[in-house]
């Protein structure tokens, strides 16, 4: 079987305008999403209180939280998790609140409504906790992006690293979009995701870099623009295959991880979705509004190192 | 013919071998166990039995039972039995042994001899409790000053120096002491290095004052707060490990700067844990004051000079001399005798310090009646939120000192559970430096159980569809491809078995997400080899072609992956880092499996033929 038999001959130098303008209407549609909605940030990062309780029977969650109030645990959200028989309870920080008393407190109260209650999980993170991990999340996104750029520094020219590197923000904003869209809960292990995506998009970006430099030395002849549509066009099967595979298995974690995971792989489809669209229609697009030219490619096999040591 | 270094194909198949014997330990699994213990005896085959009988008239049967050092394991064929069991046995026989909920790995005896063990399932999977203590360095400064300004104190109370003050400044870590004169300066400075050696002094005027100044520097107070929380770690590792407590592989480590991370798997009721862990117990052995009557001293509000007034736990006022004898700090053993010659009794063990103090103060003292005083400090949140140390004095003990003793004696009046209790937090010693949680995960069993179904649900189907797309859109090398794959599994399994990294749900995640980069790198490879095809290359040349031009993307590729994992390896913490470990780890299998695995297979299959007319991809 082969999808791509033939090698297409999209012409994506040209029509980069209209791709341009779709990514900006992403990039502003997450900005103003995040702005407008906010995030649903997890307890990771707000620090709180998250008991998790598990009916054998569909309970009624009006009654659940009728129970919390009439016991005096106010400000609780009371919500299904997963199945229907599955109640998170959620706790803003309190600075007196003891963990596992909570848990056990909520246990009790729930007991009144329906005696077979279990618990399943108890998390409490200090306001302090919730902080520090933001801002080791942050520093984390940073340093990935300051390291993977000076990476693509060394592998390519200036102008190829700035678009590969502006290609790859795009798609963290766009998970970050989405995540402010649906209000998923954003955690600790969607910023794994994020991290993960970055590093993985950044994968196409760079097989169709390898490709233009691959095919400098006809640039000459055909002209730079011409040079990476014919790159992009020939690795188009791969982009798309490896993408596609990679797709088929972080879906299969989206129906079968369970609640745990769902953040994280709804983070990696949109992740590995936009990364795809950046690296096919941006990341190489931008390089050549940089200026990129064929020198810029040839440059390093044609001159010699003494050579460039006696220019001025 | 393709030519392919031999030596490859032999490396490629040696460390796949490797990989399997490490991996395999994963296929036999564990089983919910209960560990028995007796506080200070062995369980005997008497015990054994008992405990069997006790469960087989609630229905419950164990799948095996041994013993091992006066440890008895029971094993369940599932986790609710091994609950219900302990329960059973709980409430048959209370308080008579201590029960632990464990894993009892399945893996044969001389595997496990041979160091080749499981997989360690993280807390997510496996259920229990997972804690984050901050400690307070701050606080161990503090300490660390009050030291030196007491010690201080006591150079020129003994060298009969007169002196202003001694003030001590925690903002920045210093202690001036302030004289009247000249003279008393320069016989205070002496007396003062006569006795703390280890401290520097510069000479300072405060306030027109000659004075001494002891500065601790960056490097002391890092020194400081890096023994804090070592010293912590080492206790609350102690802690962990009393049979008292029955948690089965307890994990302490350090996390940051000043916090520490406790995994307890197989735990529930985290209450008991952080009860003891949490708390600050220290003792003062001070003498009673026998000349002064304690109730007059309560009615009028006046106490006398040079003693203290402390209550019992039964509400009696009692009268101490205002001098310690010994304190906490100077404890070196503490255990719980229940049947001891006077009742139950905590044995208390000296350094050599302690014990010259107390030999000094038994001979002076004998007849006279010594306290015990148990001081409790725990950490508390007040209502504005700031952290409050609430202090719980009592004096537990009052005891003629009936001979002269030194590093060696008991603390009688206990009963069974304080004495047991006592002796527990003594042993530990007191803390360093203040501990609160600040973070706290509990994770069910079931939920634990729910966590590994779902996890390897997901890698099951993911890496099925992955397999199939594969053998069908590329055939043959498909099929190579596949097999790679599923080697790169058994590779990543037996490494993270090697290393002992906890597998985590993330972590299962970032095995599924490493399938489909391996995936990836095959693809790159197989795309390759197509497109030379299709320019008319020969098949021999196009393999050739296809795995040497596809190595710089694969490498490309995978490098930036690498950051990404490298880095969430370095800042995360718990979840996260489970995440990174298996991802980079992944990331180096997949890149051996996918260049020199599919490359070796597929020398084995067209290698060696003659003709080579075309390829199956």
């Amino acid at each position: 079987m082969e999808f791509f038999h033939k090698v297409t001959r999209f012409p994506f130098m040209n029509t980069r305008k209209v791709w341009y303008g779709l990514s900006a209407v992403l990039i502003i549609g997450s900005l103003v999403l995040v702005g407008a909605r906010g995030l649903n940030l997890g307890i990771d990062f707000t620090g709180g209180v998250d008991v998790e309780t598990n009916f054998p029977q569909d309970p009624n969650i009006e009654k659940l939280r009728t129970a919390l109030d009439a016991a005096g645990i106010a400000n609780a959200q009371v919500k299904a998790f997963g199945s229907a028989r599955d109640i998170l309870v959620r706790l803003p920080p309190d600075p007196n609140a003891k963990g596992d008393q909570i848990g056990a407190r909520i246990l009790e109260v729930f007991r009144t409504v329906d005696p077979s209650v279990h618990l399943q999980s108890t998390e409490v993170v200090g306001p302090q906790v919730g902080k520090e991990l933001f801002e080791k999340g942050a520093l984390a996104l940073a340093a990935t992006l300051v390291l993977i750029l000076i990476y693509v520094l060394m592998r390519f020219t200036l102008k190829l690293a700035g678009g590969a590197i502006l290609a790859v923000l795009h798609d963290p904003i766009c998970v970050v979009g989405f995540f402010a869209l649906t209000q998923m809960t954003f955690d600790l292990t969607s910023i794994s995701a994020i991290l993960a995506v970055i590093g993985y998009s950044l994968n196409d970006t760079v097989i169709v870099f390898d490709r233009v430099r691959e095919r400098a030395r006809n640039a000459r002849k055909l002209g730079i623009a011409q040079v990476i549509d014919d790159s992009i066009n020939q690795t188009l099967s791969r982009t798309i295959m490896t993408k596609l595979v990679t797709l088929l298995v972080v879906v299969a974690l989206l129906i079968f991880g369970g609640e745990t995971l769902h953040g994280f792989s709804a983070a990696l489809v949109i992740g590995i979705i936009a990364g795809t669209y950046s690296s096919i229609y941006i990341s190489a697009a931008l390089a050549l509004d940089f200026g990129l030219r064929t020198d810029d490619l040839l440059e390093r096999k044609l001159v010699k190192p003494e050579e460039v040591d006696g220019l001025p | 013919m393709i030519s392919y270094p031999r030596w490859k194909i032999a490396l490629v198949v040696i460390v796949v071998l490797i990989g399997v014997l490490f991996a395999v330990p994963n296929l036999f699994g564990e089983q919910s166990a209960l560990q028995f213990a007796k506080d200070g005896a062995l369980l005997q085959e008497s015990d054994r039995k008992s405990i069997e009988q006790v469960l087989a008239d609630k229905g419950v049967t164990p799948n095996g039972a041994f013993l091992d050092q006066g440890r008895l394991t029971l094993r369940f064929a599932s986790t609710v039995q091994q609950l219900k069991a302990r329960d059973i046995v709980a409430d048959a026989r209370p308080n008579q042994y201590t029960i632990a909920l464990s894993k009892a790995s399945r893996v044969p005896e001389w595997m496990r001899n041979l160091g080749l063990n499981p997989l360690k399932l993280g807390l997510d999977l496996s259920g229990g409790v997972y804690l984050v203590y901050q400690v307070d360095v701050q606080g161990a400064l503090k300490q660390q000053l009050d030291h030196h300004e007491q010690d201080f104190r006591a150079s020129l109370r003994n060298a009969r120096v007169p002196y202003q003050d001694v003030l001590v400044d925690y903002a920045t870590d210093r202690v001036q002491v302030l004289f009247r004169d000249q003279d008393s300066f320069a016989k205070g400075k002496a007396a003062i290095i006569a006795d703390n050696r280890n401290v520097s002094l510069t000479d300072v005027t405060v306030a027109g004052a000659p004075a001494v100044q002891m500065q601790m520097t960056p490097a002391e107070i890092k020194d400081r707060e890096d023994s804090a929380v070592a010293q912590n770690i080492v206790i609350l590792r102690n802690r962990l490990n009393s049979p008292e407590l029955a948690v089965s592989e307890p994990q302490v480590a350090r996390q940051g700067v000043d916090q520490i991370a406790i995994q307890l798997p197989g735990l529930q009721n985290s209450a008991e844990v952080k009860k003891i862990l949490g708390k600050t117990a220290t003792l003062e052995f001070r003498m009673v004051d026998e000349n002064d009557n304690p109730l007059e001293a309560v009615q009028t509000g006046r106490v006398p000079l040079g003693s203290k007034l402390y209550y019992t736990r039964d509400k009696q006022p009692v009268l101490l001399k205002r001098e310690v004898v010994v304190t906490g700090d100077e404890l070196t053993d503490a255990t719980f005798q229940p049947n001891g010659q006077d009742g139950p009794a905590v044995s208390v063990g000296l350094d050599s310090r302690g014990a010259a103090k107390m030999l000094k103060n038994t001979q002076e003292n004998l007849g006279h009646l010594m306290a015990v005083v148990f001081i409790d400090r725990s950490r508390e949140k007040n209502a504005e939120g700031v952290d409050v140390d609430r202090t719980t004095e009592y004096v537990i003990n009052r005891a003629t000192i009936r001979g002269v003793f030194s590093n060696n004696f008991s603390i009688t009046g206990v009963n069974p559970i304080e004495g047991k209790e006592l002796a527990l937090l003594l042993r530990a010693g007191g803390l360093a430096a203040p501990l609160t949680a600040i973070e706290e995960r509990a994770i069910g069993p079931t939920l634990g159980e729910k966590n590994i179904a779902q996890g390897v649900n997901a890698m099951v189907f993911g890496m099925l569809a992955a397999f199939i797309f594969m053998a069908v859109y590329y055939k043959v090398f498909g099929l190579i491809a596949d097999i790679v794959l599923a080697a790169n599994v058994v590779l990543l399994t037996a490494l993270l078995s090697l290393v002992g990294a906890a597998l985590t749900l993330p972590g299962i995640a970032a095995v599924v997400l490493t399938v489909g980069m391996a995936v990836d790198a095959n693809i790159l490879i197989y795309e390759r080899i197509r497109e030379e095809l299709r320019n008319g290359v020969s098949p021999r040349a196009a393999i050739t072609a296809g795995f040497e031009r596809a190595f710089s993307a694969i490498a490309d590729s995978n490098v930036t992956a690498l950051i990404a994992g490298l880095v969430l390896w370095l800042f995360g913490a718990g979840a996260v880092r489970g995440f990174a470990v298996v991802l980079v780890l992944g990331i180096a299998t997949s890149m051996f499996t996918s260049l020199m695995g599919s490359r070796a297979l597929v020398q084995v299959i067209y290698g060696g033929r003659r003709k080579l007319d075309r390829l199956a991809i």
